[in-house]
């Protein structure tokens, strides 16, 4: 399971829709942060999260009889959103783990900050004049 | 092979607490006495600063600042850098609430000595309350909306000297402007002849006062200088070791040294559990330029939490936000608009909170939220609500269902924000003011250390750092630190001249 498999792209695009709209670069420059962040982790941890992207994308063929990457938006969202309220711990806080990585690759990038018009300067105030 | 050191006093980290000592000892050099502070982190140069929300994340802060506790669902600040967390905080800067100095029941501990220590360092770091000018919209509105709301708003007293308003005081401030111990108390004690190691983590202390000491080498690519020592393990001799490497710090090394410590180490952690809100008002607001953090608003006593103005950077504020998809990048998309808001729940010592250490020695974080922690949470986002609504905020993102409050919503904040949106592992909780698990106390049946900062039955072996606090400070915890820290460093001068006679 990588960062460029189809079910990290299908969940990424689901916690921020404008990632559909990515080209292969940009994709490169997300799955790139990442990794960096995951590399950064103990192995048991990078053994969880492969080991819960595998699930969450077998999970919906169960009630839906489809893989997570082969649902449409709105049932992967419906998916998704059902995974966050879980009353179980752990399928609350995988879920919440994926979201955050995804986050991070996608606001990390300097190009979203500039999109979101985050602004901050070195320069403070002087920069603003 | 290990090399041999000799020193006379160790001290082991360089933050608030470890710079304090540091600085306060510096005049024993003159008489002779050898002095060495060990920093696990780097040292970084000036320019290092960028203010990229990432690399810097990664840089100063331990796990890029994601170092979750043992269930997952809080993530804990700290740095590691020449001068500690003073590096990354926003230098607010408050003396330690009488009644909760009290409460804390340390017998030799007394408020008017604490107030009266933290007062120094206020002054040698130049605390003081921002001029009106150099206040953001962000903040104006939270006095604004807090004075409507009626809520007593107070000034941060803040540590900045030449503040340029970057806002990025939490990925280390970029014009060095804030007054943290590395740019005070540490160069200090460096030109009087403290000898100062970076990148040097000490792994374990040994009862005949040896302590085995790790120096990593500077990797390719990254931050920061080289060691001042050549990496390699050394063997560290002292005849006072001050242990000031932080809450979390502190509490692993002397769990994994062989030491005959007392069995309430570890134990009484608490930290502040905090949540970032946010809302949208009708027009562009200057945020994310001028000082972060000026005014609060302290519930405390009465309600368990703490409301401070705050502006994080693009990823921290996108995993805040409740929620994913449409409306999450809505909100994100209203960054020019935004006003924020972090509320910290004052939690207290609860048993089974504390710190651990796993078999190769890593720290780990035992922490349970209580209900009376996620009650604070609850009515703290409810007092925030009112702030953003009465500061004009046509809504406000927080943890409800579903999370985007309207205007219609303000008068029903009771009915929409309840305890059953913060369970656990469905909001981005994190801490940053980590204390305890060395408390103060009478003696080793009910504590750590003495008031003094002295481990009970190891008088050679001080503590000097928020883990020595027995209970939540219930406010930012730097200058308690450095005043207890100055107790500290004068119990060391009284003990060494004692020996020296």
């Amino acid at each position: 399971m990588t960062l460029s498999s189809p079910v990290f792209r299908a969940v990424a695009t689901c916690v921020v829709p404008e990632a559909s709209r990515f080209d292969a670069a940009q994709w490169d420059e997300m799955a790139a942060i990442v990794a960096r962040a995951i590399a950064a982790r103990p192995r048991a941890m990078q053994r969880q999260l492969a080991l819960f992207l595998i699930l969450l994308e077998w999970f919906p063929l169960v009630r839906y009889g489809r893989r997570l990457s082969r649902l449409d938006p709105a049932r992967r969202t419906k998916f998704l959103d059902r995974l966050q309220r879980s009353p179980l711990l752990l399928l609350r806080r995988g879920f919440w783990g994926v979201r955050t990585l995804v986050l991070m690759g996608y606001y990390g990038r300097p190009a979203a900050a500039a999109e979101i018009g985050y602004r901050a300067d070195a320069r403070g105030w002087e920069a603003r004049r | 092979m290990s090399t041999s050191r000799s020193y006379d006093i160790v001290i082991i980290g360089s933050g608030a607490g470890g710079g304090t000592v540091a600085q306060e000892l510096a005049p024993l050099v003159r008489d002779g006495v050898r002095i060495l502070v060990l920093e696990k982190g780097p040292r970084f140069a000036d320019q290092e600063f960028t203010g990229r929300e990432l690399e810097m994340a990664d840089a100063l802060y331990q796990d890029g600042g994601a170092f979750l506790t043992r269930d997952g669902t809080m993530t804990l600040a700290f740095a590691s850098a020449y001068g500690g967390s003073t590096v990354v905080y926003t230098g607010t800067s408050l003396t330690a609430p009488q009644r909760v100095i009290r409460a804390w029941g340390v017998p030799g501990l007394e408020h008017a000595d604490l107030t009266r220590r933290s007062a120094k360092y206020a002054e040698q770091n130049n605390v003081h309350a921002l001029d009106d000018p150099l206040i953001n919209d962000n903040n104006r509105l939270f006095v604004e909306g807090g004075r409507k709301a009626g809520y007593l708003v107070e000034q941060f007293p803040v540590n900045v000297k030449g503040c340029r308003g970057s806002s990025l005081c939490n990925l280390g401030c970029p014009n060095q402007a804030k007054q943290g111990t590395n740019r005070v108390q540490l160069p200090r004690a460096e030109r009087a002849g403290v000898e100062v190691v970076t990148r040097a983590e000490v792994l374990r202390i040994e009862p005949d006062r040896t302590l085995t000491v790790r120096v990593s080498q500077k990797a390719a690519g990254t931050k920061g200088a080289p060691s001042e020592w050549a990496p390699g393990d050394y063997a560290v001799r002292a005849r006072i070791v001050v242990a000031a490497a932080g809450a979390i710090g502190t509490s692993a090394l002397l769990l994994r040294s062989p030491l005959p410590a007392p069995r309430s180490l570890g134990h009484g952690f608490t930290c502040h559990p905090a949540l970032i809100l946010v809302a949208e008002h009708p027009r562009p607001i200057t945020n994310d330029v001028g000082h972060p953090k000026s005014y609060f608003v302290d519930h405390g006593a009465s309600e368990r939490f703490v409301l401070e103005t705050c502006m994080y950077f693009p990823f921290v504020t996108a995993k805040s936000l409740t929620g994913f998809g449409a409306t999450h990048s809505a909100i994100m998309h209203a960054l020019p608009r935004l006003q924020m808001i972090l509320i910290l729940a004052c939690d207290h010592v609860a048993s089974g909170n504390r710190i651990a250490v796993s078999r190769t020695g890593s720290p780990i974080v035992h922490y349970r939220f209580t209900p009376e922690t996620i009650d604070g949470l609850v009515r703290g986002t409810r007092a925030a609500a009112r702030i953003f609504f009465a500061a004009g905020a046509r809504r406000v993102h927080a943890p409800a269902d579903p999370p985007l409050l309207e205007i219609a919503d303000a008068d029903r904040l009771e009915e929409r924000v309840t305890a059953s949106s913060f369970r656990p592992g469905m909001l981005a909780v994190s801490a940053a003011h980590l204390m305890g698990g060395c408390g103060m106390g009478r003696t080793a049946a009910d504590s750590v250390t003495d008031a003094w900062g002295r481990v009970h039955g190891l008088p050679w072996l001080r503590v000097a750092d928020a883990s020595l606090f027995p209970d939540s400070l219930e406010i930012n915890p730097y200058l308690t630190i450095m005043g207890l820290a100055d107790r500290v460093a004068e119990g060391v001068r009284r003990d060494l001249a004692v020996v020296r006679d």
